[in-house]
């Protein structure tokens, strides 16, 4: 299924996860192509958090197929890992430890040698142009700021896929607009972009989105064949659409 | 390996940069130690006695030099009135009143028979007993020397022999106690919050999403504890036998491979703490309530096993530190080998153990 087609990185077919009686993700299949940007909407409860869980491999799946990079997330979990990226909603580098030193643990777990390390942190403090604070606490910086290190870090490794669990939420509309900047340049350096975002403009910069609702994919496509489709003017206006049907509660 | 290495560097990080939590484990231990061995003891010093002296005559004179040149006992010389005893004894003042009768040379020379009143101040049972044990000491000293001196056979003899501790030192008791007590509390304590930590912040789930094994993770957070913990055991037992005087009769060798296996048995529960709790605030409580009190009331540190009642009894074999506290004293204090220690030690491996398998089952259940 996903040999025939060499440009897939992600496969999903009737992944499904339940806690007792609650279903949080129901049956949800689709596939997001290389390089390809892909948006992850849903309210809150849906089941988002959820269903990246179980693509990154911190969550089993109750039933279902999910292949990332080409590897099953049940059998193959370490190459899945060494193949994927992921900034989680929490800001989760280590506030205690510079730039540098975050730098070098993040390279350093993921098995990178001393010299790349070395250079690929020279480049990456250069382009955020980070070189004078580098010996800088991360607890010193603006938020955005950390933001955009922790985007840089989690792709330090030159993964396959990067996992973006709400990444800007909290971050003034400059400075998301130039995180955007540092997800477009991955997505040219052939890194695959799965994001969640809460933020509905930033669900038109994605190539196509998908909108839960209730753990189940009420809608998938481009952000102009889904304005076509419900004959609506904005993503923002068919997520209201689709999320009022919700029977959840929050 | 490699990426043991970044990873224990970066825990150095963490706990070289928290100078608070850098003072507690460095600093506590010591200011422990020496706290219960000095300043927090059993022993009583200066204790402020009175005499009064109905006979004044020789005998009496030279017990009293005896007892004044004591450095338990303080005379009060202010008090004369024999009257006054129940007054000061109120305001407490005096801890400890002796009462010459008169004749007592003679009573002792003649009947070889004489007696010494001691009153003692008994809202604090345990001084009093200290205290009085003592005054009767000395006396029975005295006696001796008499009886040597005068070739006259007294037949009053009483023999005291305290086992293991022959002056009742303080810090022989609580130095095995406050091992017991800092090494579970850095190890368990400190490692339980650091792991947590790290859930609390979200940076455990970008270590779980790295390709990182999730037991190496726990095993890199462990080993910097486990050299602090190193560390402060040598600065204990260096003090205790330098600074409060403290034997090791036993092998060095043998006080070292137990408090390794203590160790362990610590950090083991410190990680299965760390699987329970959820936030540090949890990790600290469920340490000190769950570990913490445990130690201090259950583990025959503070308080006697054997005056408990039953179901405490019973509690108090689940107590890690009850069966460490028991190696150290074995060792440093008895001499025992071995052998002698054999089944402490199995109980702690078998402790460590199960909460190993306990620790990984509950890790599994969040994945």
């Amino acid at each position: 299924m996903i040999k025939s087609s060499e440009n897939i990185v992600i496969s999903v077919n009737e992944l499904t996860k339940k806690f007792g009686d609650f279903t949080a993700v129901n049956r949800i299949s689709f596939e997001v192509k290389e390089s390809e940007i892909f948006g992850f909407l849903g309210a809150n409860g849906a089941g988002k958090t959820t269903a990246i869980k179980m693509l990154i491999g911190i969550l089993k799946p109750t039933s279902g197929k999910a292949n990332i990079a080409g590897f099953d997330i049940y059998t193959e979990t370490e190459n899945v890992k060494k193949n994927i990226g992921y900034m989680s909603q929490k800001f989760s580098l280590y506030e205690d430890l510079t730039i540098s030193e975050n730098i070098n643990f993040f390279g350093g777990i993921y098995g990178l040698s001393d010299d790349e390390i070395k250079n690929k942190s020279e480049e990456l403090l250069t382009k955020l142009k980070f070189n004078e604070i580098k010996n800088n606490l991360v607890s010193s910086l603006p938020l955005g700021w950390k933001q955009k290190l922790a985007f840089s870090l989690a792709i330090f490794h030159s993964p396959k896929i990067v996992f973006l669990d709400e990444p800007t939420s909290g971050v003034d509309p400059i400075t998301r607009r130039q995180f955007w900047d540092l997800i477009y340049e991955a997505t040219n350096n052939g890194i695959t972009v799965f994001v969640t975002t809460h933020y509905m403009d930033e669900a038109e910069y994605c190539n196509r989105i998908s909108i839960m609702v209730d753990g189940e994919i009420e809608a998938l496509d481009s952000p102009i064949n889904l304005k076509d489709k419900f004959k609506l003017n904005s993503i923002d206006d068919i997520f209201y659409l689709l999320a009022r049907k919700s029977k959840r509660k929050e | 390996m490699k990426q043991l290495k970044f990873f224990i560097k970066k825990e150095f990080y963490h706990i070289l940069r928290d100078k608070r939590s850098l003072l507690i484990l460095l600093g506590l231990p010591v200011v422990q130690l020496l706290l219960f061995g000095f300043a927090i003891t059993t022993e009583v010093r200066n204790a402020k006695i009175v005499v009064f002296d109905n006979s004044k005559d020789n005998v009496t004179q030279q017990i009293i030099s005896k007892i004044q040149n004591n450095k338990y006992f303080l005379i009060d010389k202010t008090i004369y009135n024999q009257s006054q005893i129940e007054e000061v004894f109120k305001e407490g003042k005096i801890r400890l009143a002796i009462i010459f009768p008169n004749n007592f040379q003679n009573d002792l020379l003649h009947n070889n028979k004489a007696q010494i009143q001691i009153i003692a101040d008994a809202t604090d049972p345990n001084q009093a007993t200290t205290l009085t044990n003592y005054v009767a000491s000395i006396v029975n000293d005295f006696q001796q020397e008499l009886n040597q001196q005068s070739k006259i056979i007294l037949n009053i003899k009483t023999e005291y022999r305290m086992l293991y501790n022959p002056q009742l030192k303080g810090a022989y008791s609580s130095v095995p106690g406050v091992m017991g007590m800092i090494l579970l509390l850095i190890s368990a304590m400190m490692t339980s919050i650091s792991i947590v930590k790290e859930k609390e912040t979200g940076t455990m789930e970008i270590l779980l999403v790295s390709p990182m094994k999730p037991w190496f993770v726990v095993v890199s957070k462990v080993i910097p504890y486990f050299v602090i913990s190193i560390i402060n055991v040598a600065t204990i037992i260096l003090l205790s036998v330098f600074v409060l005087g403290m034997p090791i009769k036993g092998s060095l060798l043998l006080l070292s491979f137990s408090t390794l296996l203590y160790i362990f048995c610590a950090l083991s529960l410190g990680i299965l703490i760390s699987t329970v709790a959820d936030t540090q605030q949890a990790a600290m409580i469920i340490s000190i309530i769950g570990l913490m009190l445990p130690v201090v009331m259950l583990s025959g540190y503070a308080f006697p096993i054997a005056n408990m009642p039953n179901i405490l009894q019973w509690i108090s074999n689940i107590v890690p530190a009850k069966w460490y506290i028991i190696i150290v004293k074995s060792v440093m204090l008895k001499g025992l080998g071995f052998e002698d220690i054999f089944d402490e030690i199995i109980i702690l491996t078998v402790m460590t153990i199960l909460f190993l398998i306990i620790s990984i089952k509950r890790f599994k259940v969040r994945l």
